[in-house]
This record gives C-alpha cells, sequence and structure tokens, in this order.
C-alpha cells in the first residue's frame, strides 16, 4: 500500500504523523520524504545515509555551429526558456520544464543534450524502515521532477513493502504529485480556522482523483473550528486525535517521536491497524 | 516603496499571524498582499470586501479535437508528463491535471488534431480591510502556475500601492522554498523569516534564508513560540549570530494567539504577552529597514 500523508496547510503535523505511524508499524516500511522544499522526516525518525546522488532533468544545451537561427524551438517553448540572440538560440536552463520539445522542432540538430541538477535523494536505514529522502536544490524553484524520482525510487525499493509518503503543504502541483501514486490519503488538521480552510482545500483538490481518504486531527482542543462536522458531513473517516498539549509540544521541539507519549501511541497503533485493513 | 514578504520555509510558524499583526500596527498606512495563493489564510483574519475580482488565466493545456484525431499515438508517445494517453475509443485523452502545457503534442500532432486552451488557474481580487487596501488570490484546487500568480498579486499589490501613495507592501508569503517563494521575492526589499523553536523549523530557516541570500534580499528572522523550549530557542539565536542574520526578536507562545485567530482578529488587537512583543518589535523592524536599506 502506498499511503500518502499530507495536509492543505502548513505546520498541521504531518512529519511528526508519519513519524509516529512508522514507530507503530507493524511491519518494516519504505518511509519517503518528498516535501523537497523543506524535508524534515530525517530530523524525527534519524536514518543512517547509505547513499546518495544527484538528480538532474535534461534541459536542451545548443551546438552553436548547427543552429540556424529559425526560431522553432524559441516559438514553441511555453516557459521562455530559449531566446534568439545574438543570431542563434539560447537556453535559460532555469525556466526549462525539460518537455523534450525543441529537440524534436529543431531542423538542424542543433540541440543537445544537458542537464541541470534539481536536488539530490539520499537513503538510508532507520531500524526496520528504508527511508529516501529528497532535498531540492536551494534556488531551484520546480520541485514535482525530483518529488517523482523520489517517488519513482521508493516505489522500487519498497518491493511488496508499505510506503508512507510525507507530503508538501499546499493544493498546487507539488501536492498533487506527492498523492497521485498513492492508494490512499491521510489528511493532517488542525481545529483552527486556518486549519480547516486548507483542510477542504485540500479535501476539494484530492477528492476528484477517487482515492480513499481519511483524517487525523491534530492539536485536539487548540481551537473549536467544526473539522469532526466537516468529516462527519462527507463522510471522511477520523482515524487518530492527538490532543494538544504543552508536552506534546515539548517533545516535537526536541526533535523527539509523538509515539513517546502512551495515548498518541495507542491512537497510532489504532489507526495503522485501520489504514492497513 | 518598500516591500516587506514574510517567509518561514517550515510550514506553521506564524507567518499569516504576523503578517496580520504587521498590518495592524502600520495603521492603515500599507498595501497588504497575500502571496501564499495555495492555502491563503490572510482573509480569515482581515475579512476582504471584494472590490473587483479577475480570472488568472495563464498557460494552456492540451485537448483532442476527436474528429480529427487519427489514433496514431504520437501525442502520447511525446508526452514527458504522462497526460496523453490512447484510449479504447481509439483517439487520444488528455488528463488536463498532468498537462503541463508545454504544447509539444500540438506542434508535432500530425493530424493538426490537438487543441490548445487557456487553462484557467483562479481569479485575483482587490479588496478593503479594516487594515487597509489588500491583494489576494485563490488559484484553483490542484492549478497550476502559482508562482505566475504570485507574480501578478505582487504586481498588483505594487500598482496599487503607487496610485495610493503607500510607502509599504507587507506580503505574507508561502511555505517552503520553491517556486511561489522564489517569485514572491523577486524584487522584495525584505524577508522576515519566521521560525519556531525546533528541529524543524531551524533546519527549514536555513534552507530559506539561504534561498534569500542567493536572491540577495535582505532579512530578518524572529523567533516564534520561543518559551515552549527555551534550550533550542537559544540554538536557534546562537545560528542567527553564527551567520551574521539581523534577529529581530523572540515571541513567545500565547493562548491569546490561536483565541484571536477563532475570533477573525489580529492578535495585536487584543492584549497579552505576543501582542506585546510584536508592538515592541515594529520599531525596530522599520529602523532596520532604514538603518540597513534594502536593493
Amino acid at each position: 500500500m502506498i499511503l500518502a500523508v499530507a495536509s492543505g496547510k502548513g505546520g498541521t503535523g504531518k512529519t511528526s504523523v508519519v513519524a509516529a505511524l512508522a514507530a507503530v508499524w507493524p511491519a518494516g516500511a519504505v518511509l519517503a520524504d518528498v516535501d523537497v522544499e523543506a524535508p524534515n522526516l530525517h530530523l524525527f525518525v534519524h536514518p543512517v545515509p547509505e547513499s546518495s546522488e544527484e538528480v538532474g532533468v535534461e534541459t536542451p544545451v545548443v551546438r552553436a555551429e548547427r543552429c540556424t537561427a529559425c526560431g522553432a524551438c524559441a516559438d514553441l517553448c511555453q516557459f521562455g526558456a530559449i531566446a534568439l540572440l545574438g543570431g542563434r538560440a539560447q537556453v535559460f536552463s532555469e525556466m526549462c520544464h525539460s518537455c523534450g520539445g525543441c529537440f524534436r522542432v529543431c531542423p538542424a540538430d542543433a540541440l543537445a543534450r544537458g542537464s541541470r541538477v534539481v536536488g539530490e535523494i539520499t537513503t538510508g536505514r532507520a531500524g526496520r524502515h528504508t527511508v529516501v529522502t529528497g532535498r531540492l536544490r536551494l534556488g531551484e524553484a520546480m520541485a514535482p521532477p525530483l518529488m517523482r524520482e523520489v517517488l519513482a525510487r521508493a516505489i522500487a525499493l519498497a518491493a511488496g513493502r508499505d510506503l508512507l509518503v510525507d507530503a508538501p503543504p499546499g493544493v498546487s502541483c507539488p501536492a498533487m504529485t506527492a498523492v497521485e501514486q498513492a492508494d490512499a490519503i491521510l489528511l493532517v488538521t488542525e481545529p483552527t480556522p486556518f486549519g480547516l480552510h486548507d483542510f477542504q482545500l485540500a479535501h476539494q483538490a484530492f477528492a476528484p482523483l477517487g482515492k480513499p481518504m481519511a483524517v487525523v486531527i491534530n492539536r485536539d482542543g487548540l481551537g473549536d473550528a467544526p473539522v469532526g462536522a466537516y468529516c462527519r458531513t462527507h463522510h471522511l473517516p477520523v482515524l487518530a486525535r492527538i490532543p494538544y498539549s504543552s508536552e506534546l509540544a515539548g517533545i516535537y521541539a526536541r526533535g523527539g517521536s509523538l509515539a513517546e507519549d502512551p495515548v498518541v501511541r495507542a491512537a497510532m497503533e489504532a489507526a495503522a491497524g485501520a489504514l492497513r485493513a | 516603496m518598500r516591500e516587506v514578504v514574510i517567509l518561514s520555509g517550515k510550514g506553521g510558524t506564524g507567518k499569516t499571524t504576523l503578517t496580520a499583526a504587521l498590518a495592524h500596527l502600520a495603521g492603515g498606512k500599507a498595501v497588504l498582499a497575500d502571496l501564499d495563493v495555495d492555502a491563503a489564510n490572510l482573509h480569515l483574519v482581515l475579512h476582504p470586501r471584494v472590490h473587483d475580482q479577475e480570472d488568472f488565466v495563464s498557460g494552456h493545456v492540451a485537448r483532442v479535437e476527436t474528429s480529427r484525431c487519427s489514433a496514431c499515438g504520437l501525442c502520447a508517445q511525446v508526452c514527458r508528463f504522462g497526460a496523453v494517453r490512447m484510449g479504447e475509443g481509439g483517439t487520444a485523452i488528455v488528463d488536463p491535471r498532468r498537462c503541463e502545457g508545454c504544447k509539444t503534442c500540438v506542434a508535432l500532432c500530425p493530424e493538426g488534431a490537438m487543441r490548445f486552451d487557456p487553462r484557467f488557474c483562479g481569479v485575483w481580487m482587490r479588496s478593503h480591510t479594516r487594515f487597509g487596501p489588500m491583494v489576494h488570490a485563490r488559484l484553483e484546487p490542484g492549478g497550476e502556475n502559482s508562482g505566475r500568480l504570485v507574480s501578478v498579486v505582487k504586481q498588483q499589490a505594487r500598482l496599487w500601492a503607487a496610485q495610493l501613495g503607500r510607502e509599504l507592501i507587507l506580503a505574507d508569503g508561502a511555505p517552503g522554498i520553491g517556486c511561489p517563494v522564489i517569485a514572491s521575492l523577486s524584487q522584495a526589499h525584505w524577508a522576515v523569516l519566521v521560525t519556531e523553536p525546533s528541529p524543524s523549523g531551524l533546519h527549514d530557516l536555513r534552507r530559506v534564508a539561504a534561498v534569500c541570500a542567493r536572491f540577495r534580499v535582505p532579512m530578518a528572522v524572529v523567533l516564534n513560540k520561543w518559551d515552549l523550549a527555551p534550550d533550542t530557542a537559544a540554538a536557534v539565536e546562537a545560528v542567527c549570530a553564527e551567520q551574521g542574520w539581523t534577529f529581530l526578536g523572540r515571541l513567545p507562545h500565547d493562548t491569546a494567539v490561536p483565541w484571536a485567530m477563532a475570533q477573525g482578529m489580529a492578535v495585536t488587537e487584543t492584549d497579552g504577552p505576543w501582542a506585546q512583543a510584536v508592538r515592541a518589535m515594529w520599531p525596530l523592524l522599520l529602523q532596520k529597514m532604514d538603518s540597513q536599506g534594502g536593493i
């Protein structure tokens, strides 16, 4: 099973929930951190790194001697990554979406295949679990290509084991990329106006995918926004409620696992059982 | 005109809460912008009355004109995004959610059967709030082009500030360090980075600070909820000192914060230790911006 843990609003506790689920998961699993802009899962599960490698995406490189400045590539490119300057095509690699269209429309075979590093993927072990982490290169704008590569590695490594995916916040392309291959989505929210608002957005964004969804309410008691009522109306099962307490906030602040708390541990065991069923 | 963007790297550290408080303290003299177009929350505190609204149409999406499709399969073969597949009915089918709008299939289709429709990605609005004018937006759930929408909101905020003669733009940013954050830093004068005393908060602060440095935007750090973990808070401050980052101050954990949020109020409209700390910080932020300039 591939389970994506997502939220809409940032900071609701996605990573804490993935770490707590991992602590009680009955079998060895693969944990994939695809929040490549701000990857934090390693700070909670402390994997021992085994390998690390850069990930690149394909971008064109102009062979000046062949370019006839016909402009076909620049006309096609929808992302402003190629312009005609000084009598030949010039590439702005940072803008390139790696669609490959320019190679196909160039009539003079004047584009060679180069690459742009978008980030790195680290694989390691944390006890019974394999942990795959993507880190976006600082200054790189596009997260989805690296996220897809992290997911592809994690799926290959899972080989029959369950895969828990720590997704980025939001509801735009990175969040959609994180959940598109999942069998089920676990939404983590908090009962505050911001939490409820973004939870509704996430539910609306993910519902058309037709995947089963369930909910963990974190910091239960922090506010009184009607998250539970929204879940009942939309038939979203609430698998666990994690209470709001300064003890739990303290555990979190020192990088501990919420599963250290016996009440949360029991709630996560029940949630893990329900998710696996 | 000065443009200040509130960022954090990690989500949920208090960007929107701080932006709303600063908007209040600016006393109606700033133009406000919500650049977290993907999961916007500032309107939940500022309750904007929408003055005008425009569709945000950006990029394109491929669509098959089935009567012309000869089912040759070239489009599905060339699409790098898995957005085109051959349907059982014998024609190509585009999944608009996956379509990147790259036009490759449109350009290569031998039958000219691929249309290229403008893509509706959301709306942007100009509004009035009790703290002054505000520009904000709503990206379609699951939508594309959030960076371009951020640029539109920024541009509109600048235009409006120029028309009204306002000297300050206060902008609430998105979490992360990717496309919307990079768009929000473009031509910004200052970034205020809100962090919290946790390993994640510090880790992501380092990443967003590095991105600010790369785009040459001066920044100042605010440490929120510091008393939840005083030791970690001290470690965060030590990192700021070591890196030479301007440290603006600490804000305490305060139950007035969630209370104000539940009431739809800025925390500075109530009283308590958090509100007092932000009031003390506000002149310091203005002074730092004056003394250290900006771009």
